[in-house]
């Protein structure tokens, strides 16, 4: 890390320093104001204001056709239709889940099996490392959606794979049936960010465990299930809150492997697609602000479940280490 | 032995992953008879042509997009950088009544999603008069120069408490003000944080979709991701060989970030959440 040497500040006359601890504090007090400044603006200018406005809206007819003050207020109108006559609507909530119950622990399962090929010392284990971490940073464009969209279209490079075989495949992203798990292919396909969490994970894991556990005869099995799994515990709940919470939101694979309709038959209508749709394209904002409320109570409830569960499995071993 | 099984199955894996990624590139080349009946991974016949017909495939050259992309990452870039060191200089060095709250709140907008608060936002940036227009980035911009990406705060946050506070004390007993110790001692030593802040930015910006698509409505002001749908749009089978040479050209910029800090990047953010 490069130090640039610090330069002196300027010497103070002695007469300034008395009283001057009270002075410091206040001058404190008020540089961590001036610093906050920009974040606190944003706080309340893009966050918390427009959040106290979608909680308004969501009560309201709002369309952006028409101005903020001639909306109408239809109390939990949004509400309803939301919850019992929007068909969409909960086909979106059972893709979304569907998804992430699927594609969560799939995607963990495959960092965790990798991270474990990974974590021996051999060579050019940096640059497996970095190529299997590199979907991860492409996988979220465009690009990379439009590719898979053709690789998995009717005569797409999947197909004639298969072909060789003799196997004649769907056209995966236009079935109903397999649109979904074409999408968490995707997803899974990005088990590069969790794998290297996994790896930084693993090399803590004290390697006199394992040594002690052979020494005793323990299987790899239960090496894997009585050390690995539990010394590993916390930074899988690490991932597992992260990934999930990101499942929710994927957005971009899901609007262009369907084009931005979530076809075919809805079957990739993610939730923030429907809510995409609904605000931006039938311009029907009081009703899409509901929508993104409910998301906003779900995705902080599955939060609050998922760290009100880890005291059961998490295990942090190391506290006094530390 | 175990070890020729376990490179063997790391080689296998890797070849499944980078398939997709290596079969973009060599379809880029294949010309549009080719794409249909060759299923090899590279072209018999060399065809750069689809680089210029994807160029030139909308009524504005690619290059527009691709400038316009750019302009937008670079200048969240400067934003993030600039507005996540000065709050996390204060939430992470600074004495002040409140800064407890504050750096809670902050922790509590970490898990916001976007999604939540994308239509307000819209509204009320539409209100402002920044939706549409001559220059329609206002949107894309202005929250990134008011810190709005906790994640930042928190990374920075995270790397200035380990900078030694001794630095700060003997700084304050020369006489420094706290902006004094912020250009003298904080901003010299967090350059790391910076960087891996700068590339984040720069990288998630680039592939961002969600705002450009709900924000760029002009195809005169489209970045790369948003002109690339329209590829989607226009099911002629003649376009696939260019929709894939310009979806490879916009992942270039991406894989150079990568290949020049692999280290930084593969380790940098990752693991920062588990320190400290």
């Amino acid at each position: 890390m490069p130090v640039r040497p610090t330069e002196p500040a300027p010497p103070v006359p002695a007469a300034h320093r008395r009283g001057r601890a009270a002075g410091r504090r206040r001058r404190e007090g008020l540089a961590g104001y001036v610093f906050l400044s920009p974040w606190l603006i944003g706080l309340l200018g893009i966050t918390a204001i427009p959040m106290l406005l979608s909680l308004y809206l969501s009560f309201t007819d709002y369309s952006p056709l028409i101005p903020v003050t001639e909306s109408n207020w239809i109390g939990l109108d949004n509400y309803r239709r939301m919850f019992t006559a929007d068909p969409q609507y909960w086909h979106a909530v059972r893709v979304t889940v569907t998804f992430a119950l699927v594609a969560v622990p799939l995607k963990l399962a495959a960092a965790l099996a990798v991270a474990m090929l990974l974590n021996k010392t051999m060579r050019g284990i940096s640059a497996f490392r970095g190529l299997f971490y590199l979907p991860s940073l492409l996988g979220g464009s465009v690009a990379v959606a439009i590719v898979w969209r053709s690789m998995f279209s009717g005569d797409g490079a999947v197909n004639s794979f298969l072909s060789l075989f003799g196997i004649k495949g769907e056209a995966w992203v236009n079935d109903p049936t397999w649109a979904l798990p074409t999408l968490m292919l995707l997803a899974i396909w990005q088990f590069g960010a969790p794998m290297v969490i996994f790896l930084a994970g693993l090399k803590q894991v004290p390697v006199e465990l394992y040594e002690a556990a052979s020494v005793d005869g323990a299987s790899p099995w239960r090496r894997f299930a009585h050390i690995t799994l539990p010394m590993l515990s916390p930074v899988i709940f690490f991932n597992l809150v992260l990934e999930t919470i990101h499942g929710f939101q994927g957005f971009t694979s899901a609007f262009v492997l369907s084009n931005g309709t979530g076809g075919p038959v809805d079957s990739t209508l993610m939730y923030t697609l429907r809510l995409y749709n609904a605000g931006f394209v039938e311009l029907n904002m009081g009703y899409a602000s509901a929508m993104a409320w409910v998301f906003l109570v779900v995705i902080g409830t599955i939060t609050v479940v998922l760290f009100s569960t880890g005291r059961f499995w998490v295990h942090y071993s190391d506290s006094e280490e530390r | 032995m175990r070890s020729k099984v376990r490179l063997l199955a790391l080689i296998v894996i890797l070849a499944i992953v980078l398939y997709p990624l290596v079969w973009m590139v060599g379809t880029s080349f294949k010309s549009q008879q080719e794409i249909a009946s060759n299923i090899g991974l590279f072209p018999r016949e060399f065809t750069p042509g689809n680089f210029a017909d994807g160029w030139h495939k909308f009524d504005f050259a690619f290059g527009r997009f691709f400038v316009n992309s750019a302009m937008v990452a670079i200048l969240t870039v400067v934003g993030n950088t600039l507005s996540c060191l000065l709050a996390a200089y204060a939430l992470g060095r600074l004495k002040f009544r409140g800064r407890g709250v504050w750096f809670a709140i902050m922790i509590g907008t970490l898990l916001l999603p976007g999604h939540v608060l994308i239509i307000p936002q819209y509204i009320l940036f539409r209100t402002l008069g920044w939706v549409g227009g001559d220059w329609p980035y206002l949107p894309l911009l202005v929250p990134h120069f008011l810190a709005t990406e906790a994640f930042f705060v928190f990374l920075m946050v995270q790397f200035m408490r380990g900078i030694p506070r001794e630095l700060d004390e003997a700084a304050v007993i020369d006489g420094a003000s706290p902006f004094g110790v912020f250009r003298h001692v904080v901003l010299p030593l967090s350059r790391p944080a910076l960087v891996t802040t700068a590339i984040f930015s720069f990288i998630w910006t680039w592939n961002d979709f969600f705002r450009q698509l709900v924000y760029l409505s002009d195809l005169k002001d489209y970045t790369a991701p948003v002109a690339l749908t329209l590829f989607i749009d226009s099911t002629s089978e003649s376009s696939v060989g260019p929709m894939f040479a310009m979806s490879l050209l916009s992942l270039v910029p991406v894989f150079l970030f990568f290949v020049a800090f692999q280290r930084l990047l593969v380790e940098g953010i990752n693991t920062s959440g588990l320190k400290g």
